[in-house]
């Protein structure tokens, strides 16, 4: 085993700063993008239902 | 035999290629799990410290991971580009368009994580490197296909504009590859090479090869998300999309 305690590990021999400032920037990023994607896809999709439920009123009062 | 080509055709369409991305896109993220578990637990508990920057190098499992990426996501983006601008083919453009955002982030982060490691090392954030600067070339290049695209109206005539910026801009990725042989730079010469052996240790390129296909796997998951939204988008009039289930009331 590398890390002696927990501490040790997340002191990352000193580099601790740029070690998680690397890795956590990414972390976030790779759980935001998702997050953003899944949005744009519920927009959409409701932008949709909208659309399909105004044509489907429109049909009827014809 | 010419029944294959057919298949292999219908998945060009938008109608056929829409569900069959959502019933991969699991599968990637499973892989991409896999991959990053392992990967992590590698650069963090098994690869030995390191004789002259200690601690501080392992921000390479992740550096290296995320520049390898952005190069490559440029380059099947504008693989794509050209497929959808020389076959007039729809669902190319939009695979262009949908790996675009996810490339951009891998550049950003490469040049973040750069950053990051540039400071205890060379001490600096930033410097007007070779390889540095043709990164952030790539990272403008991908906010300028981004931004161009959007801002043309027509989708088809926005998908060959961001086509010839996209081809365009290949040419950066060779100069990126190898700013560090041909120029003088601050930034060290590839860690991996075909033609010679890796100069790490084995754990160490372990670490960072299951953390690029965790990468890489994460990317298609994205990008095949992000296409599927694209596709509603874009195909909104279309009735087959009128008929999914998830838009019928």
């Amino acid at each position: 085993m590398i890390w002696n305690s927990a501490s040790d590990f997340f002191a990352m021999g000193g580099y601790g700063l740029y070690v998680w400032g690397s890795f956590g920037v990414c972390a976030v990023a790779f759980l935001v993008e998702p997050l953003l994607i899944a949005k744009r896809h519920k927009d959409i999709v409701r932008t949709l239902r909208r659309q399909v439920v105004a044509e489907k009123l429109e049909m009827e009062n014809k | 035999m010419s029944n294959r080509l057919i298949n292999w055709f219908k998945f060009a369409s938008p109608a056929t290629f829409y569900p069959l991305a959502g019933k991969m896109i699991p599968l990637f993220w499973v892989l991409a799990a896999l991959f990053g578990g392992v990967g992590l637990w590698l650069s963090f508990f098994v690869a030995p410290t390191d004789a002259t920057q200690g601690e501080g190098y392992r921000i390479i499992f992740i550096h290296v991971p995320t520049s390898w990426m952005s190069m490559f996501i440029y380059m099947v983006m504008a693989a794509w580009a050209a497929m959808g601008l020389s076959l007039n083919a729809r669902l190319s453009s939009m695979m262009a368009q949908a790996l675009a955002p996810t490339g951009a982030l891998m550049a950003f982060l490469s040049l973040w994580t750069g950053a990051f490691w540039g400071k205890p090392m060379w001490g600096t954030w930033w410097v007007w490197d070779a390889r540095l600067t043709s990164e952030l070339i790539l990272f403008f290049l991908y906010l300028g296909f981004m931004a161009l695209q959007a801002s043309i109206d027509d989708p088809r005539r926005a998908d060959k504009a961001g086509a010839i910026v996209a081809l365009v801009g290949v040419v950066n990725v060779p100069i990126i590859y190898f700013s560090v042989k041909w120029w003088n730079t601050l930034h060290q010469g590839a860690s991996v090479s075909i033609n010679k052996s890796p100069s790490m240790a084995m754990t160490m390129l372990w670490g960072m090869l299951l953390m690029a296909l965790c990468l890489w796997m994460y990317s298609i998951a994205m990008a095949l998300t992000r296409v599927r939204a694209i596709i509603l988008e874009r195909e909104s009039h279309t009735d087959w999309v009128k008929q999914l289930s998830e838009v019928k009331p």
